[in-house]
């Protein structure tokens, strides 16, 4: 672990009675610094709380917002439930594979755009409702989504998975 | 009667209550300061259960039962607030924490001095990144001020109130697995009994109450048990949040006396529906419920008289359903969500969940049989009570109530290979995964 981890990981630690507790908000830390949840953080994940990387690994891979791999720069996530449903988010849905060219869990060629179905953001009264790199947007049309891909694709965000 | 007035959200929309000064300058900690100075933690615990306050996260367990289990045997207590909130059509513990995140403070204080707790966690779902960075600077904020802490309003109450964000998960808010989930484990659900009050957070006596549940608290200390439950049905009073969306005008939170009738609620608060339009189905409790319909209507909205009915209050999510919608898309969005957010520990939920996914995603398609809708009307009753937790029980009410009011609807998609309103399903239509 670098030194770095290191004291991150005691920080983490010293909010909770027990030292596993830390491990999510610690795996949360190392994605928003490189990305993914990175094979390096399942081992330091596992030097910090006396657990095999194997339980690491199975704990990471419970949580949809831990990802293994890579995501782009901007993570799309819309909404596919009920309330959406009811109020355009298929039609929103389809409009975003088209524009992106990529299909529910996909990563465009270029890196940039993750793209995500996802369970109801409880934003149900402002639908179809969608996350980028987890901000909420509400209402969002398929032209109020294109206006958002314009400044998105000229943002540059640091991380698409903030940790805090 | 005094006319209804909501406490849980007044000033929403109209003030900035992430602002302390303006929270303060509403009376809020005054009921935090009279529970410390004047009241012991039993007559916190007593207030509370004669209010008959029953908790809003779902199951409507009577809040001061529940803190009144917790053994005398001096091992430490905790207490954990349950801000997980993905039940589908559910989004008024959203709110709460975006925008008034220090009455949860303050009912936290209050709650974890009444069942003499150390220490109380604070689950944020993970998707509420905002709504955490909120919770985390109100929390620093109330720290300075000295209502969380060493000796709170100098008394000699100390709290410590822990953060924990979630990391995406449904069945986190199911309260054994929210306990694994804290404690850096899997979140599945744990085998009950022992029950939280016994063996909780890292084996301690615990309570997990909802965020609306612990915001009722305050106004409870303040304006007293009497007040609470006279508004509303006297077995389940109280005033509740009702998150409503879907074919409505106006869709929104409103807080309402419980009990109101489910049109009371659609015409006079959430605009009624658009014109020309009839209501075909209403969710009244969030996407684990039995589904009402237009003869439904008067029916009140409170545990007790929507059990009655089948169905439950839940958490109130009320999702309305016009002539538009396609029942046999609206149960597929719910069922592929169940399927999605089993934890897997049981063979029911798992396999079920999957199957009935895969059935009435045929169906949808257009690929579906008669044999598919036999197998699917008698389904309820073996994936329904053979599961470790309530999840694997909620695939099946809204698909079979459905079913039991629509059946045609079903057939015809066999029949025609397709959906019968497609022509006019602009609107409620949607491409699937
Ligand atoms: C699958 C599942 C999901 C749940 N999700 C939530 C939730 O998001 N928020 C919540 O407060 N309760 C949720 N509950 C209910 C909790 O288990 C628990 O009953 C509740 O937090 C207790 O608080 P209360 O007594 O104040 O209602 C869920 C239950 C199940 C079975
Ligand atoms: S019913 Fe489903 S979600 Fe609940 S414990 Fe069993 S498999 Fe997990
Ligand atoms: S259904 Fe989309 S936010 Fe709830």
């Amino acid at each position: 672990m670098s030194p770095e981890r290191r004291r991150k990981a005691e920080e983490l630690a010293a909010r909770y009675p027990r030292r596993q507790s830390a491990l999510i908000p610690f795996l949360q830390y190392c994605q928003e610094q490189d990305g993914f949840v990175t094979r390096q953080a399942i081992r330091d994940g596992a030097e910090m709380c006396g657990l095999t990387e194997a339980e690491v690994e199975s704990i990471a891979s419970f949580y949809t917002l831990l990802f293994r791999q890579s995501v782009g720069k901007h993570l799309i996530q819309v909404c596919r439930t009920l309330s959406c449903m009811l109020r355009g988010a298929g039609e929103l849905q389809e409009h975003i594979r088209r524009r992106l060219g990529v299909r529910n869990g996909e990563t465009t060629p270029d890196g940039l755009f993750t793209y995500e179905e996802v369970e109801c953001l409880a934003a149900c009264d402002r639908a179809p409702c969608l996350q980028h790199n987890l901000m909420f947007h509400y209402n969002v049309t398929p032209d109020e989504f294109d206006r958002l891909l314009e400044t998105w694709r000229a943002s540059r965000p640091a991380v698409s998975l903030p940790a805090e | 009667m005094a006319p209804f007035e909501p406490v849980l959200t007044r000033g929403l929309g109209r003030l900035d209550l992430t602002d302390l000064s303006v929270y303060e300058a509403q009376g809020g900690f005054g009921a935090l300061r009279k529970a410390l100075r004047d009241m012991t933690p039993e007559a916190v615990v007593n207030e509370v259960s004669a209010s008959n306050l029953r908790g809003r996260g779902g199951a409507g367990f009577p809040t001061g039962r529940k803190w009144s289990f917790l053994p005398n045997d001096g091992r430490p207590r905790y207490l954990v607030c349950n801000c997980d909130e993905a039940e589908p059509g559910t989004f008024k513990d959203h709110m709460l924490l975006e925008q008034t995140p220090f009455q949860i403070i303050e009912g936290l204080v209050i709650s974890a001095y009444a069942i003499r707790a150390e220490r109380a966690f604070m689950y944020i779902r993970g998707e509420f990144l905002e709504g955490y960075r909120i919770f985390r600077r109100a929390l620093e904020t109330a720290r300075e001020r000295g209502y969380v802490g060493p000796r709170i309003a100098g008394s000699d109450f100390s709290l410590d109130i822990v953060v924990h964000r979630g990391a995406g998960a449904y069945i986190c808010g199911e309260e054994t697995a929210m306990l694994e989930s804290i404690e850096g484990k899997r979140g599945e659900p744990r085998l009950k009994p022992p029950f939280p009050a016994n063996a909780g957070l890292y084996g301690m006596p615990t309570v997990v109450n909802n965020v609306e549940t612990l915001c009722c608290v305050p106004h409870i200390v303040e304006r007293g048990a009497q007040w609470f439950s006279s508004i509303g049905p006297p077995k389940c009073p109280g005033p509740k949040i009702i998150s409503v969306s879907g074919h409505v005008r106006k869709p929104g939170n409103y807080e309402v006396p419980m009990g109101i009738p489910a049109g009371q609620l659609i015409e006079e608060y959430a605009g009624g529906l658009e014109p020309g339009r009839r209501l075909k189905a209403i969710q009244p409790g969030g996407g684990s419920s039995a589904a009402i319909f237009e003869e439904d209507l008067d029916t009140g909205l409170d545990f007790d008289s929507l059990a009655a009915k089948g169905t439950m209050l839940g958490s109130g999510g009320f999702v309305v359903m016009d002539d538009r919608t396609c029942l046999v898309r609206a149960a597929l969005t719910l069922v592929r969500f169940f399927e999605h957010e089993s934890c897997g520990q049981c063979t029911p939920c798992r396999e079920g969940g999957q199957w009935v996914a895969r059935m009435v995603g045929r169906l949808e398609a257009g690929e579906g049989s008669n044999a598919d809708l036999a197998i699917l009307r008698t389904l309820n009753r073996t994936l329904t009570g053979t599961n470790l937790c309530p999840l694997g029980d909620s695939i099946m009410p809204f698909l079979s109530s459905v079913l039991r009011r629509f059946p045609e609807e079903f057939e015809t998609h066999v029949t025609q290979a397709g959906c019968p309103l497609a022509a006019e399903q602009a609107v409620a239509a949607g491409a699937g995964a």
